[in-house]
């Protein structure tokens, strides 16, 4: 029974996707695919034993699944029809008599297969969408997350959640959000790849909170960047995050120490994945090559540099503060400031950073920026200042490992200042 | 698909003289983005709008009417115009949407559930 239910989990996540893709763009019908395809789930949870190729078997069944679904639509529709000839004269949308109950070969072209997962990862992540449902809908349609696991990875209400997805489907249908390749491709990549590194975040900030509980969002993240890489071939971007994700994800396991959050350079470096690092460096090399850079690459590039460092002083800050100077031409945000303040800091002194903290604005509410400070202000002998600054940082940060983490600063900083 | 544009001016726009150089650019960018519409097939229908306080509401509230002076939303933006489009898809209907010569304004593009004279 074990075996059933990982199988049918895998299947869900690996192939409902493509699947979802392959029918709304044969149909024509998001909602539809959607159904048929969860239809086609539900009664893959009550296999007795796994078939021999269950992807075929999700097609076969969600297609069928589709196609019956029409044809009750079809039969209702002539129903009415014969009641009242008048109301439903109108030729409706979509007749699904035509093309729908015609056989099709099982084995499907793989470009065209990419072309679809492409077109769904897109329409998930299109502009006219908010943010959050975005990555809901990303997640769900295209990962193949359940309502409820993405609800619990997100710590939100089931009914929330469900109710994002549904209005989504419903814009997508009512407003015309098309399933289609768009004219300005580039916007609509750095959209998807904004989500992705968002669903990655979510997961990787939640590490170490309630471990096991929640959804693996790291895994799933990775994933389905690793299936965007593969169906935008041309882009460096989308393996410029890859990579940075690898080399981020690399580091999960030294990030915490007896359930305590550990920062970089106090990580124990043998806990690193040595082998996701690999991985992440043939990633970035053949981004790199691509000749076309961007503030992924850049990103990882910087990640890089940390993952070569045997240790925190092998580190090799001034490659890092000239990444970072390109960084900041190319993606001018006050938080990439403010790490370019800490690498700066680590060639040219504390107080070299905290005159560029001083030049930053709009991240007085941010955490971080109050930790960093308080950090420098410790590190160049001002425990007062550095106390005020962390009892800030306090104030605003949410996680509970990094508000334990500054707990502990905090009572470090203040040893320093009694008398 | 057809899609109602909802302009709404979150500043009043310059009154131009008729006559003056600035008046012709302006009616003719207008001009030329409603000619691209019709040539495109695009084109329903539209209009520009008397200012807001021209309007007067009726706000029925339980069978009982009262008139408003003025529009039913007061707001820093201001309804001012519309079009009624058709186009392919959202994307397309952006695409004509943002094409509008006009410099400060939120432009709300919406699809018709049905039209009376289309049923």
């Amino acid at each position: 029974m074990a075996d059933v239910r990982e199988a049918v989990t895998r299947l869900a996540r690996e192939q409902s996707g493509r699947v979802l893709a392959l029918l709304a763009a044969r149909f024509g019908d998001l909602d539809l695919a959607d159904e048929a395809v969860q239809d086609a789930l539900l009664a893959a949870s009550q296999w007795k034993h796994v078939p021999d190729n269950p992807p075929a078997w999700l097609y076969t069944v969600a297609r069928n699944n589709a196609i019956d679904r029409l044809r009750r639509a079809a039969v209702e529709r002539r129903r009415l029809l014969a009641a009242a000839p008048d109301l439903t004269a109108r030729k409706p949308f979509g007749d699904p008599e035509h093309d729908a109950t015609e056989e099709e070969p099982m084995v499907v072209e793989h470009s065209e297969v990419g072309d679809e997962q492409l077109r769904l990862m897109l329409l998930c992540c299109h502009p006219a969408l908010d943010r959050d449902t975005q990555v809901a809908l990303t997640l769900r349609l295209v990962g193949g997350l359940s309502t409820p696991e993405i609800a619990a990875a997100f710590l939100l209400p089931e009914a929330t959640l469900a109710q994002r997805i549904v209005r989504a489907k419903r814009k997508i249908r009512d407003a015309g959000i098309p399933l289609s390749i768009p004219q300005r491709l580039d916007d609509r990549v750095q959209a998807l790849l904004t989500v992705l590194y968002l669903v990655f975040n979510e997961g990787y900030l939640a590490r170490g909170g309630a471990p096991g509980i929640r959804i693996d969002l790291v895994d799933e993240a990775i994933r389905l960047t690793r299936q965007a890489a593969e169906l935008l071939p041309d882009s460096a971007e989308v393996e410029g995050l890859l990579a940075l994700e690898l080399f981020t994800h690399a580091r999960s396991e030294a990030r915490f120490a007896a359930g305590e959050l550990v920062l970089l350079d106090a990580q124990d470096r043998s806990r690193w994945d040595a082998r996701l690092i690999a991985s992440g460096d043939a990633v970035l090399a053949r981004a790199l090559r691509r000749m076309t850079p961007g503030p992924f690459q850049l990103q990882a590039i910087i990640a890089a540099y940390h993952a070569k460092a045997r240790t925190s002083a092998e580190t090799d800050w001034h490659a890092i503060v000239r990444t970072y100077d390109q960084l900041v031409v190319m993606m001018p945000s006050p938080v990439v400031e403010l790490n370019r303040a800490v690498a700066v800091s680590m060639v040219e002194g504390p107080e070299a950073g905290l005159r560029l903290l001083d030049t930053i604005s709009g991240l007085d509410e941010y955490y971080l920026y109050w930790a960093v400070r308080g950090e420098l202000l410790s590190r160049a002998d001002r425990p007062e200042g550095a106390l005020l600054a962390m009892e800030r940082a306090l104030t605003q940060a949410t996680n509970p490992a990094e508000l334990q983490h500054l707990r502990g600063r905090l009572a470090a900083f203040g040893e320093r200042v009694k008398p | 698909m057809e899609y109602m544009i909802l302009i709404a001016e979150t500043v009043a726009h310059e009154q131009y003289a008729p006559g003056t150089a600035e008046f012709e650019q302006y009616m003719g960018a207008w001009m030329a983005y409603n000619q691209s519409l019709m040539d495109g097939g695009n084109f329903i229908g539209g209009g520009r709008l008397q200012p807001g306080d021209t309007a007067t509401t009726i706000r029925r509230s339980g069978g009982a009417d009262t008139l408003i002076d003025g529009p039913f939303v007061e707001s820093k933006e201001q309804l001012g115009g519309y079009y009624l489009i058709t186009a392919t898809d959202l994307d397309e209907a952006l695409r004509l949407a943002a094409a509008m010569p006009i410099d400060d304004a939120a432009l709300e593009v919406r699809p018709l559930a049905f039209r009376s004279e289309s049923l």
